[in-house]
């Protein structure tokens, strides 16, 4: 049972992008398509496992040897390395899905949302199956805010703006106005 | 000894990562043509844009995998697209070089002032009110966005007109956009022959706001032996598919709106 609460508190009540506004960068950056922001989120959710199933062990390993001052070091080298691999490997196999994603792919390095879930497992307490839900849930609720706001923005590229509201501002309400509609789910659980 | 194990244990994770990823990068490898890192070598990373591609590396990519053009970078010139064709094995024959142009003279010397202008220092935005402090409305306005524009720092405010060091210049074309006035044009640089002025005004109203415009006399149009001067909307417009660089409409005009430059 908690892991699906963990799983619906993620991606609904506590959605990362839209509720605790991580993540923001790639969130703007690669919306503009559906194919290019579940590529995105795919990306995300694979960093995100997988760093989680290390940095657990290896905040153990940490606290150990009591240095874990130096997590946040430790945890973006486990991501960075994830990052790469799925560069490579998306380089090799998906080759438009890479050209399409560009910078925003080697970003998932810096993005906070990853850094975050991992830290995030270790301040709630959580065990390792549960630390992966939590891990699979944030990766799932950043595609569907991926998702949500490339559709919405597939909607608004051709409409008529008055110039000045014209590209960046007029995405930027857009987010906010889909943040807002997430904010109904706020204190559910 | 505790930092030994600190050490260690970034050591080992380091080593661990690099492992995995010499393995993958292996495992994966992806081919990338050769010549496009040579191309890109070639080409002068100004990434100013003036190929249409988005930066020197994108337009390298398109010459070897698309067969763009070799000879479409302006800041590399005749050099540039010699090299790019003897890499991709191709003949080529090199553009002219371009230089920017002012197609105004109308510095504080002949061109009076309407008002101080006070608020942000631009030509857009001086340009919104009542179109620029200077009298004439179409000529340059002083405050400089082509010399923001200007990647190579070759354009200077003079006398509060922008002045194209052509020895600097490369022929990108982003000052073109920047002026609102829309007075910078870019020429072949064997031009040497063009005129200064833009005004549209009539003869008389050009006259009472600038000492240095053209009025349209037509003295250039009568003297020109290859027919290719014109007054156009009440300013000489040279063609220079017919000019052969003679000089005489500069020669002859009395205000000394038609230049030698170079």
């Amino acid at each position: 049972m908690s892991y699906i609460l963990i799983l619906v508190g993620c991606v609904f009540v506590n959605n990362v992008v839209l509720s605790q506004f991580m993540g923001i960068c790639a969130f703007l950056g690669v919306s503009k398509q559906i194919k290019s922001s579940v590529g995105m989120g795919g990306a995300v959710v694979f960093v995100m496992v997988c760093a989680t199933a290390i940095t657990y062990p290896l905040y153990k390993l940490l606290e150990h040897f009591e240095i874990t001052y130096l997590k946040t070091v430790a945890f973006i080298l486990v991501i960075a390395m994830f990052v790469q691999l799925v560069e490579i490997v998306m380089k090799k196999t998906m080759h438009g899905l890479y050209k399409a994603l560009g910078v925003y792919l080697p970003l998932i390095t810096t993005n906070c949302a990853v850094l975050g879930v991992t830290l995030g497992n270790i301040n709630n307490d959580y065990t390792f199956l549960e630390s992966l839900t939590n891990a699979l849930g944030t990766g799932l609720a950043f595609t569907l805010a991926l998702l949500l706001f490339s559709g919405v923005r597939s909607r608004i590229e051709g409409n008529d703006f008055p110039e000045a509201f014209k590209g960046v501002p007029a995405t930027l309400i857009a987010a906010a106005i889909v943040s807002v509609s997430f904010m109904g789910f706020a204190g559910m659980m | 000894m505790s930092y030994l194990v600190t050490v260690g244990i970034f050591a080992a994770i380091g080593l661990l990562a690099g492992v995995l990823l010499t393995v993958a990068s292996r495992v994966f490898e992806v081919k990338v043509d050769e010549r496009i890192e040579k191309v890109n070598d070639a080409l002068p990373q100004v990434n100013c844009g003036s190929c249409g591609f988005s930066g020197c590396s994108d337009y390298a990519e398109a010459i070897v995998s698309n067969g763009a053009p070799c000879d479409m970078c302006r800041p590399g010139g005749e050099m540039t697209a010699k090299k790019i064709a003897e890499i991709m094995g191709v003949e080529v024959t090199a553009a002219e070089p371009e230089v920017a142009f002012v197609r105004c003279h109308g510095d504080c010397n002949i061109t009076p002032h309407k008002y101080e202008f006070g608020g942000v220092q631009s030509c857009a935005a001086c340009n919104r009110f009542y179109s620029g402090s200077k009298t004439c409305t179409s000529g340059c306005l002083g405050y400089g966005d082509c010399v923001h524009a200007c990647p190579q720092g070759a354009i200077s405010i003079v006398d509060r007109i922008a002045k194209v060091d052509r020895s600097r210049c490369i022929g990108c074309g982003l000052c073109v956009d920047a002026c609102p006035n829309g007075l910078i044009v870019v020429r072949r640089i064997s031009q040497s022959v063009d005129v200064t002025c833009s005004s549209k005004d009539i003869a008389r109203v050009t006259k009472s706001l600038c000492e240095g415009g053209c009025v349209g006399c037509r003295l250039c149009e009568k003297n020109c032996e290859q027919g290719a001067i014109h007054v156009v909307d009440n300013h000489a417009v040279i063609d220079y598919d017919k000019c052969n660089n003679c000089g005489k409409c500069a020669d002859v005009c009395k205000i000394g709106s038609v230049m030698r430059i170079g």
